[in-house]
């Protein structure tokens, strides 16, 4: 299965280790990435809000590059950059004047988006294209004994409209579904669908390391050895503002952050380091003894 | 079909006061909603439960609850869509809000909120000797912001007041937008300067969780979007927030993509030097750790950014 992968900025900066991680388990998958060489951001929310007309041109290139490549389904390893994706597909699809009007902003690079792209996160595509069943049987190191905390990033499950979960209820659940597949044990706790605080991070950083202390604490107390998350967004603040989180909270945490990419690899057998986990600020560590992976 | 119902009790009057589930089998026919369970639960099993409900009709917007988690009107939720084969349909008030008695919540944040932002027409000059004239195509964008029916399912689920109760709120929010783009109003400059302030429109996390739970498709957040890009030009890039936007554009803008360090750098304030050192501790921690992305001038040009500055300067320009 081949798709146009769209790595997002973040892990191309702040979190190398998605990146890493995700090339390390795709070859495993039978998913084959062409990455969208020249694609832009997707704009993240922000700068949808000097105007949706320029993050859908934006996106509507990337969508362009995609078609020129020859693939239909782009692959996100980011929730806010499929959130954000869908977002526009869904407006230009349902706007065929709109979608002129912006591939004329296309058409001075030789660009046109003719509407054929669909746009899925490496989460869906395990569920729905490559199946539970064959993500078992490439398990040769199952996790029994590790607690995990899905924590999903706001963009893939809201708006639930633009995402399609009227149509695919279960991709509130595939993180559970995943974790359970690679033999650990869901948790559950009540920040899993909730705001990490990254967007404000810059803006209200009092509130942001507020949520951030919120969700890992519970997650701790909920039992949770880690935390698993399909956002690198939600990465760099559960993970990169921990510390931060823990000084303002005046009490320890220690809850690593993993991307998902990076406990599937755990689970196929690839060792921490293959996975990029000693970039993390939040040591693994424990979570690795625990979960009885090679070093 | 059977209705299993776990629903959240709490008496003030008891002696100890503290929230308990209590679960309820009824049968009911298949077309019932959440609010109609309910009511026949009062009826017929225990009238001592509390709950606000009026029209059923999803007008009044008195029955919002959280119906497995999420805020809803009770009225418009039919049982059988969020009914799950052996487990119980949870039913609780609305959160971010104190509770007065089991599903009944005190709405004096809610409306403390929406009187802050005063929701009234505030026009400038002389009264006009008939009424105030509008547009038609000056008033479209209104119609979603005015068919709020102030349920309170937004503030409820609201991720930034759930950390920070000074936080305007979506409702509020949604209802200022509705003065600031009303032709008639003068006052808008004035409603913009104070929404720049904490506890306005920056404070909003972009979590879409307001969009999700509004039974009528006010859409609060795409509001409050429009309210920053208003705040940003009328009142000017004064804070972390819109200079947060301005670095985000101006990096993607020259490189096709995020220069993350610089957004960080350009949102405290380039001449921050208290918060900029502040950060040190954390930027020598992701150094060692090797990824600490380079800023501009090290911040390389993805291929294609020509094109991408293109599709700005266009924008730009249209849009003046």
């Amino acid at each position: 299965m081949k798709y146009a992968f769209y790595p997002g900025c973040v892990s191309r900066g702040g979190t190398p280790e998605l990146y890493t991680s995700t090339m390390a388990i795709a070859g495993k998958l039978g998913i084959e990435l062409e990455e969208i060489v020249g694609a832009s951001c997707t704009g993240a929310g922000v700068l949808q809000e000097k105007g949706l007309k320029l993050g859908d041109t934006l996106n509507a290139r990337t969508f362009a590059m995609a078609e020129r490549l020859g693939l239909t389904t782009i692959l996100n390893i980011c929730s806010t950059c499929q959130g954000v994706m869908a977002q526009a597909n869904q407006r230009l699809l349902a706007d065929a004047d709109y979608l002129a009007e912006i591939n004329e902003e296309l058409e001075p690079e030789g660009l046109e988006y003719t509407g054929r792209v669909v746009i899925k996160h490496l989460a869906w595509v395990i569920v729905e294209e490559v199946g539970l069943d064959a993500l078992k049987a490439l398990v040769t190191n199952p996790l029994p004994g590790l607690k995990a905390a899905p924590f999903y990033g706001c963009y893939i499950l809201r708006p639930s409209s633009a995402l399609g979960l009227d149509q695919n209820p279960g991709r509130e659940q595939y993180l559970e579904r995943i974790i359970e597949a690679c033999g650990a044990e869901p948790v559950n706790f009540p920040g899993r669908l909730k705001c990490c605080g990254f967007p404000i991070l810059l803006i209200n950083e009092r509130n942001s390391m507020k949520m951030v202390a919120d969700h890992t604490i519970s997650a701790k107390e909920h039992g949770a050895d880690c935390m698993v998350t399909p956002c690198p967004l939600c990465h760099l603040n559960l993970d990169g503002q921990q510390p931060n989180a823990a000084g303002r909270a005046g009490r320890k945490i220690g809850v690593p952050i993993l991307h998902l990419p990076q406990l599937i690899g755990l689970a196929m057998g690839f060792s921490p380091k293959e996975l990029g986990m000693n970039q993390h600020i939040v040591s693994t560590k424990a979570m690795v003894e625990k979960a009885s992976v090679r070093a | 079909m059977q209705a299993n119902l776990r629903v959240s009790r709490y008496d003030p009057e008891a002696p100890e006061p503290s929230a308990r589930m209590q679960d309820y089998q009824i049968e009911v026919p298949e077309h019932f909603t959440v609010l109609d369970a309910l009511i026949q639960v009062r009826e017929e099993e225990d009238p001592s439960l509390a709950m606000r409900c009026s029209c059923r009709a999803s007008i009044c917007g008195s029955c919002a609850m959280r119906v497995n988690g999420q805020a809803r009107l009770a009225c418009k939720t039919r049982l059988s869509a969020v009914a799950a084969e052996g487990e119980p349909v949870t039913i609780e008030p609305m959160g971010n809000q104190r509770v007065v008695k089991d599903l009944v919540v005190d709405l004096g944040l809610f409306w403390n909120k929406i009187r802050a932002v005063e929701p009234y027409l505030q026009p400038a000059g002389d009264e006009p000797e008939e009424e105030y004239i509008a547009s038609d195509e000056s008033m479209q964008n209104l119609i979603t912001p005015m068919g709020c029916i102030m349920c309170g399912a937004c503030v409820s689920d609201c991720t930034a007041l759930e950390v920070d109760e000074n936080f305007l709120g979506p409702a509020a929010l949604a209802k200022a937008y509705r003065f600031v783009a009303d032709p008639r109003d003068g006052a808008s400059h004035e409603r913009l300067q104070t929404l720049n302030e904490y506890g306005g429109v920056w404070d909003c996390t972009r979590c879409y969780m307001c969009v999700e739970v509004c039974p009528v498709g006010v859409a609060p957040m795409d509001r409050i979007m429009e309210l920053r890009d208003s705040v940003m030009n009328e009142v000017g890039v004064t804070t972390p927030g819109a200079r947060h936007v301005e670095s985000f554009a101006r990096s993607v803008a020259r490189s096709g993509w995020l220069d993350e360090t610089m957004l960080a750098v350009d949102s405290w304030g380039r001449f921050n030097i208290p918060k900029l050192l502040s950060q040190a501790p954390l930027g020598l921690r992701v150094l060692v750790r090797g990824k600490l992305p380079l800023p501009w001038p090290f911040h390389h040009k993805r291929a294609g950014a020509e094109f991408v500055g293109r599709i700005f300067k266009r924008w730009e320009s249209r849009k003046q």
